[in-house]
């Protein structure tokens, strides 16, 4: 070897990787799902912002003080957080590699939300029933779109853990299935984090209005 | 609004009174679209290319492919866009003197809605992010985007989206509100049609689609640029696409939920924008334009980008003040969220709330000053090369300086008291969405094409686009802005006034210029395909460019790149020329590549039949749909094995092939 050639190779600049290796699959999922969660809080943020803005124009009709029952609304805020509970164990359970823990907990997590859909759907038939309809003034415009968009979310998230349920059956907790779990937790967490704002805009300073 | 007796169980409110059998003008147009797409699908049956379109491009993951199908859909929509401006042109010139013109004014609201729609949202946007998709990815030296499989649905949803406004020209109607559809003109009581109903679903089908290619495209910038690429080395055109990523998914959700409640108040009867039971109409324009105004430059940012590489190199020198640019590209796209208000001035938000909306709108102009002048210092001492995309550049410069004062005019309060709603303010954002959105694309479409498809264009009809699309939109434009300063309000179908007709004539004169810059460009490709063997470009460079896009064959091979590069400089595959470097022609190793899929397909079709269901109230057909996406939705969920891997041997014999041709060229 020449100096010349030592002098170079002084500092070797390498213009092409030829010695890549293989990036494991979805390195970009929880970005692109925590994105895509940003992405739907902005759409609750335009809800509550109308809430905000109409959510006095009661038309002549009735107010949240003629119509929320705060007990029931802290028994179903208590399912969805308890169900919060359940679905951080259901992690634990799957990153201990504990295939048949994950799923109970995920059922136990479905069960929780079941119960607050289920007082959700019996909250919205009453106030219909005596009258406080979505069309009777913009307060209940409003605030039916609010809550059930939040519903038709857990809706949406009650058939994710289904499909899960499945998919850990079938697979096992597989790094894809775990990446799915763990988007999954992110989409439920964000759902109770909407809920408190739900249960403190719309319900608590409801009825202080 | 049909009564609920009326409302057939199968067809909901379709009827045969659907159909527009009584107009003529509508008739004669379908006989000429069912005609002409029957040849169309004659001869690919005919040709026997029905496999290779769905095998190749429909379900094509290859973020290339879907670039390009983006392109295609979005000038095939600059057509019908572009018929529509014809016909309001045309009207204009001629409704003078008791003449009612030939449109009637059912017919002209329709017009000038959908040409406002289709020109933003199936024209602008599929072009701009069909540029997106394809150059983002070779650029940062990736082999696609971060989920391949998303950005093929998302551009079937923007084609659902498409469909469904065009069903609306042969199966109904349009609506009759103007592009954004303000309530309460928008509401069931004053558009109790359909009209309003395809507006709201195409475009959240369209959408939705839009949104996760925003979150598709920030990801791949984030995640998957190559190694030595630090954000402040990455190509300016690549920061404009993040920034306009950014926007989208900033936005488009706010679009999103605004036409939803719209659509809460047309379908269940709830009273958000009503004038009645406590809604509030102003609360709509307010959402909508909060989408909106960022929208303007999620269409100018990219192309912003596009003059930039462009201008770096025609004039064979580095960008002047990259690190200004990006800081001018990020005020801006933050800036443009705190703008909105300077659209309804004329709200009453009373002196502060307008004062604080105008400046922010002014201060805008800053950081837009300041990328002009970068683009000057670029070309100062330059070795500047005249081909069409800088010619391009320039008209746009010109043109766009223009259409921004006028803009900083409009921004003044009291100005736009006298100005709201004029034919100034049609000429203003036609001046800057042609003179700056358009002459980009255009510029972006003759400066990648030879790396989409290996030959240069064709550059005489290249020139005949150029000229008449600058002097066409000089003509059409430079009118309106005279009337408009002489207070001639927009969407106007006839006018009193003798003495205005001969500025809609040289406007409308106008418009044929541009038609044959149209034309010209159809010819341009056509003439270029025919004669690729002549214009065909075996560098990969033809250019001489700067950014990792000229690194690589064009057409660049389904993997992009056979290594991945590496990065030192800002302008990549310069710095490689400069030092010498080439490729190492050995070592191939197996790529693994994602697998094409037709399930985006799929599921865009279902969603696009649930949105005209949802227009017609078929209220069958809108579940089954609906369903029908779910199922196929988790159905593919459990597909798991979704890449297949590129053998080194066909890595090695593509490469092969290429430093033959390179060999030959030389």
């Amino acid at each position: 070897m020449t100096s010349e050639t030592v002098t170079t190779q002084a500092a070797p600049l390498r213009f092409y990787d030829v010695e890549e290796h293989e990036h494991p699959e979805g390195g970009s999922t929880m970005l692109g799902f925590w994105i895509y969660l940003m992405s739907d809080c902005l759409i609750f943020a335009i809800l509550f912002a109308c809430f905000a803005v109409l959510g006095g124009n009661y038309a002549a009709g009735p107010s949240p003080r003629d119509l929320f029952d705060l007990p029931q609304v802290a028994l179903s805020t208590a399912m969805l957080l308890f169900s919060s509970i359940t679905f951080g164990f259901a992690m634990l359970s799957m990153q201990a590699g504990r295939r048949g823990a994950t799923q109970g907990w995920l059922v136990v997590t479905a069960l929780f939300g079941l119960a607050f859909l289920g007082m959700e759907l019996r909250e919205f038939a009453h106030l219909i029933s005596i009258g406080a309809t979505p069309q009777r003034s913009a307060f209940l415009s409003a605030f039916f779109t609010l809550v059930g968009t939040h519903g038709l979310h857990v809706t949406f998230g009650l058939v994710w853990i289904a499909t899960m349920i499945a998919q850990v059956g079938r697979h096992g907790l597989i790094p894809a299935n775990q990446r799915r779990l763990m988007c999954l937790s992110l989409f439920w967490h964000f759902l109770d984090i909407i809920w408190i704002g739900v249960f403190t805009f719309v319900y608590l300073m409801g009825m202080l209005r | 609004m049909a009564a609920p007796s009326e409302l057939s169980p199968i067809f909901g409110r379709l009827t045969l009174d659907a159909l527009p059998l009584h107009e003529p003008i509508l008739v004669v147009t379908f006989l000429v679209v069912a005609a002409l797409g029957t040849l169309l699908l004659g001869a690919i049956t005919w040709f026997r290319l029905w496999g290779y379109l769905w095998k190749e491009w429909f379900t094509s993951v290859d973020h290339k492919k879907i670039g390009v199908m983006y392109m295609v859909l979005g000038i095939i929509m600059l057509l019908r866009g572009f018929s529509d401006a014809i016909m309001m042109r045309l009207q204009q010139a001629i409704a003078f003197n008791g003449s009612e013109g030939y449109l009637p004014p059912h017919h002209y609201d329709q017009v000038f809605s959908a040409h406002g729609v289709i020109m933003i949202f199936f024209v602008a946007m599929p072009l701009v992010t069909g540029i997106m998709n394809f150059v983002v990815p070779l650029q940062i030296g990736a082999r696609d985007v971060s989920f391949p499989f998303l950005n093929n649905f998302s551009f079937w949803m923007t084609t659902g989206g498409a469909i469904l406004v065009m069903t609306s020209l042969f199966v109904g109607e349009f609506a009759k509100t103007g592009w954004l559809a303000y309530p309460p003109l928008s509401g069931t009581t004053y558009s109790p049609d359909v009209g309003v109903d395809y507006y709201i679903w195409g475009l959240q089908v369209a959408g939705i689609g839009t949104t996760l290619s925003g979150i598709n495209l920030i990801c791949t910038i984030i995640k998957l640029r190559a190694p030595g690429m630090s954000l402040m080395k990455m190509p300016i055109f690549t920061w404009t696409a993040l920034c306009t990523n950014v926007l989208i998914v900033a936005t488009f959700p706010v679009l999103t939920a605004v036409l939803a409640l719209l659509a809460l108040d047309r379908y269940v009867g709830m009273n958000f924008f009503t004038t009645e039971l406590g809604g509030n109409p102003m609360m709509y324009v307010n959402l909508i334009w909060i989408w909106g105004h960022p929208e303007v430059y999620i269409l100018i940012l990219p192309l912003f980008g596009v003059y930039s590489e462009v201008t770096s190199t025609f004039s064979g020198k580095r960008l002047f003040g990259y690190t200004s640019m990006v800081y001018a590209t990020v005020v801006i796209t933050i800036l443009s969220y705190l703008v909105w208000l300077h659209h309804f001035f004329t709200m009453g938000s009373g002196a502060s709330v307008n004062s604080f909306f105008a400046i922010t709108t002014m201060v805008i102009s800053i950081p837009t000053g300041a990328k002009l002048f970068n683009w000057l210092f670029t070309m100062y001492r330059g070795r500047i090369r005249f081909e069409l995309p800088m010619m391009w550049t320039i008209a746009f410069m010109l043109t766009f300086v223009v259409g921004g004062m006028t803009g900083v005019l409009l921004a003044v309060p009291p100005a736009d008291f006298v100005l709201h709603n004029s034919l100034f303010l049609v000429a203003h954002f036609h001046n800057v969405i042609i003179g700056g959105v358009l002459f980009g694309l255009f510029a972006a479409i003759n400066y990648w094409f030879p790396k989409a498809f290996g030959f240069k264009l064709d550059r005489f009809w290249g020139l005949v686009s150029f000229w008449c699309w600058v002097v066409g939109f000089w003509l059409a434009f430079m009118p309106l802005y005279i009337l408009g300063l002489m207070g001639v309000t927009r969407r106007m179908r006839v006018f009193d006034d003798p003495s205005l007709q001969i500025f809609f004539v040289i406007a409308g004169f106008g418009v044929a210029v541009i038609f044959v810059g149209i034309m010209a460009l159809l010819i341009q490709i056509g003439v270029s395909i025919r004669n690729r063997a002549r214009l065909r470009d075996a560098t990969g460079d033809p250019w001489n460019g700067r950014t990792l896009e000229w690194s690589t064959t064009s057409p660049p091979p389904e993997y992009n790149f056979a290594f991945t590069p590496i990065i030192h400089d800002l302008d990549a595959w310069y710095d490689m020329k400069r030092r010498g470097q080439e490729q190492p022609m050995s070592g191939f190793r197996p790529i693994p590549m994602p697998r094409n899929t037709g399930a985006g397909v799929f599921l865009a079709a279902f969603a696009t039949v649930c949105g005209f269901a949802l227009i017609w109230q078929i209220w069958w057909l809108v579940a089954a749909s609906f369903i029908a996406a779910l199922v196929t939705a988790i159905g593919h969920t459990f597909d798991y094995d979704r890449s297949h891997r590129i053998p080194a041997e066909t890595v090695a014999a593509t490469e092969a092939l290429r430093t033959r041709a390179l060999a030959a060229a030389e």
